[in-house]
C-alpha cells in the first residue's frame, strides 16, 4: 500500500508538514518496505488558490490509499474522499515515526476536514 | 461622489458611520457590500421593493462524453477542476468563470450550471436607497456578489459603500473604483495594526483616505501618531458614549436620537465634502 505524507523535506527523518495542500514535499512511501517510492517537491505549495485540490489529485494519481498530514481543508478533503483515500490528520513528528504509528494502528482516520478553506495561505 | 466606509477589522462601528452618514446626507444610495454580515438594513429598516437572486456559472460534466483526459483540469489556472481516472470533480468556490475549460475539452463534455450565491435586496428608507448584498450561508466567495451589488451603483450623486471588514479580496472588490475611502478604527494596538494594513491596501488602490476614530477616549495615542506620520486626515473622533451604544443595540440610528449626534455626523459629512468633494462625479 502506498502512503502519501506531507513533509518538510525530501527524506524520512524530516517532520510531517502540518499543511496538506501547501506542504513543502509530498512523499509517497511504500508501507511494506518503508521506503520513499515517489513524490517530491510540491509545486502547488505556492498556488494562488486551490492548492489542496491539486495536491490531493497528485496523491491519488500516485496511487496513495492513505494520507498522513497535520491539517486538511474541505476542498482537498472532498477530492481525497472521492479518490477513496483514507485521511489521518493531526499527525506530527518525523515521517518515519508517523508511518510506524500508522502500522501499529495508533493513528485515527478522520471523516471531515480539520480546518476551513484557504487555511494553508495564512 | 462614491465613498467607501471600511475598517481593518469588524466591530469598529463601520456600519454606524455608514448608516448615520447616509441619513445626514440624504438623497444618497447606500450599497451594503458587507455581504457576509449585511446589517445596514437592521438600522435603516428600508421598505423592500425587489429581491433578486444572484448566480454564478460553474462547469458541469456530461459523464457519457468525458474520457477523463484531464485537459480541463490542466487548463484551469484556478485549480477548480480535478480529474481522477474515473471521476470529474469541480470545486465551485474556486471557479472564476473564465470559460476556458469548456473550450479545451476535446470531447465537448462540459456544460454550464448556475449556482445561486446570494440575494440582492432593493429598498428605500426615507431618502436613502438601500441596496443590500446577502451572501448565502456557507458560501465561500463573496466577491462575485459584491461586484453584482456595485453594478447597481448610481452613476451620479452620492453613493456610500459599506465594505466588508478586513483586507481581504472582498474588501478590495468593494472599495475599488470608489472616489475615496473612510477607514473606521479604534485607538488600540489592535486597531492600529488593522488600520496599518487597511490603509496600505487603500493606498495601493490609489484612493484618498481619511480616518474616523471611534471610542476615541479609550485607548492610546498610537492611531493618532500613525495618522500624523502618514498624513492621513482624522475626519472625526467619536468618544465612547453610552447613548450611542444603547441606540446601536436597539437598532436605532443615533442621528435619530439627538441633535448632538446629528451635528457630529454633519461634521463628518462636511469633512468628507471638503477633503474629497472635488472628486465629485
Ligand atoms: S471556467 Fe475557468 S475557472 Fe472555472 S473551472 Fe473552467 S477553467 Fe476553471
Ligand atoms: S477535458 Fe473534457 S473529456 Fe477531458 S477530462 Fe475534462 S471534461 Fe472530460
Amino acid at each position: 500500500m502506498k502512503i502519501a505524507v506531507s513533509a518538510s523535506d525530501n527524506n524520512l527523518d524530516t517532520m510531517v508538514d502540518p499543511r496538506f495542500g501547501r506542504c513543502a514535499y509530498l512523499l509517497i512511501v511504500d508501507s511494506q518496505t518503508g521506503e520513499i517510492v515517489s513524490g517530491g517537491r510540491n509545486e502547488f505549495a505556492a498556488a494562488g488558490g486551490g492548492a489542496g485540490t491539486q495536491t490531493a489529485q497528485w496523491a491519488i494519481r500516485e496511487g496513495a490509499e492513505v494520507v498522513l498530514t497535520g491539517n486538511v481543508g474541505p476542498n482537498a478533503y472532498n477530492v481525497l474522499r472521492a479518490g477513496k483515500v483514507k485521511v489521518y490528520a493531526g499527525v506530527s513528528g518525523s515521517v518515519r515515526d508517523a508511518i510506524a504509528r500508522l502500522n501499529k494502528g495508533e493513528l485515527s482516520e478522520i471523516s471531515n476536514s480539520t480546518v476551513p478553506p484557504h487555511s494553508g495561505m495564512r | 461622489m462614491r465613498i467607501a466606509i471600511a475598517s481593518g477589522k469588524g466591530g469598529t462601528g463601520k456600519t454606524t458611520v455608514a448608516v448615520n452618514l447616509a441619513l445626514m446626507r440624504g438623497n444618497v444610495q447606500l450599497l451594503d457590500c458587507d455581504v457576509e454580515d449585511p446589517d445596514a438594513a437592521l438600522f435603516l429598516h428600508p421598505q423592500i421593493s425587489t429581491i433578486s437572486s444572484v448566480y454564478v456559472t460553474v462547469p458541469r460534466v456530461l459523464l457519457h462524453r468525458c474520457i477523463f483526459c484531464a485537459e480541463c483540469a490542466h487548463f484551469c489556472a484556478y485549480n477548480a477542476l480535478v480529474v481522477l481516472p474515473d471521476q470529474w470533480l469541480v470545486t465551485p468556490e474556486l471557479c472564476k468563470d473564465c470559460g476556458g475549460c469548456y473550450l479545451v475539452c476535446p470531447e465537448d463534455a462540459l456544460t454550464t450550471e448556475r449556482r445561486k450565491i446570494g440575494l440582492i435586496q432593493f429598498g428605500v428608507s426615507g431618502s436613502v436607497n438601500v441596496v443590500t448584498g446577502d451572501l448565502q450561508a456557507g458560501e465561500a466567495m463573496p466577491s462575485p456578489l459584491i461586484r453584482r451589488v456595485k453594478q447597481e451603483a448610481n452613476k451620479e450623486g452620492w453613493v456610500i459603500v459599506d465594505a466588508p471588514p478586513g483586507t481581504s479580496c472582498a474588501m478590495i472588490t468593494a472599495i475599488e473604483g470608489c472616489d475615496a475611502c473612510v477607514l473606521v478604527t479604534e485607538p488600540t494596538p489592535f486597531g492600529l495594526h488593522d488600520l496599518q494594513l487597511a490603509s496600505e491596501v487603500v493606498k495601493i488602490l490609489g484612493l484618498p483616505c481619511g480616518v474616523v476614530i471611534n471610542r476615541s477616549d479609550l485607548g492610546d495615542s498610537g492611531v493618532r501618531e500613525f495618522c500624523r506620520d502618514k498624513g492621513l486626515p482624522v475626519l472625526l473622533e467619536i468618544p465612547f458614549d453610552r447613548g450611542l451604544a444603547v441606540a446601536y443595540s436597539r437598532g436605532v440610528p443615533v442621528t435619530y436620537v439627538s441633535e448632538h449626534w446629528r451635528s457630529v455626523f454633519q461634521e463628518l459629512l462636511d469633512a468628507i465634502e471638503s477633503r474629497f468633494g472635488d472628486k465629485k462625479r
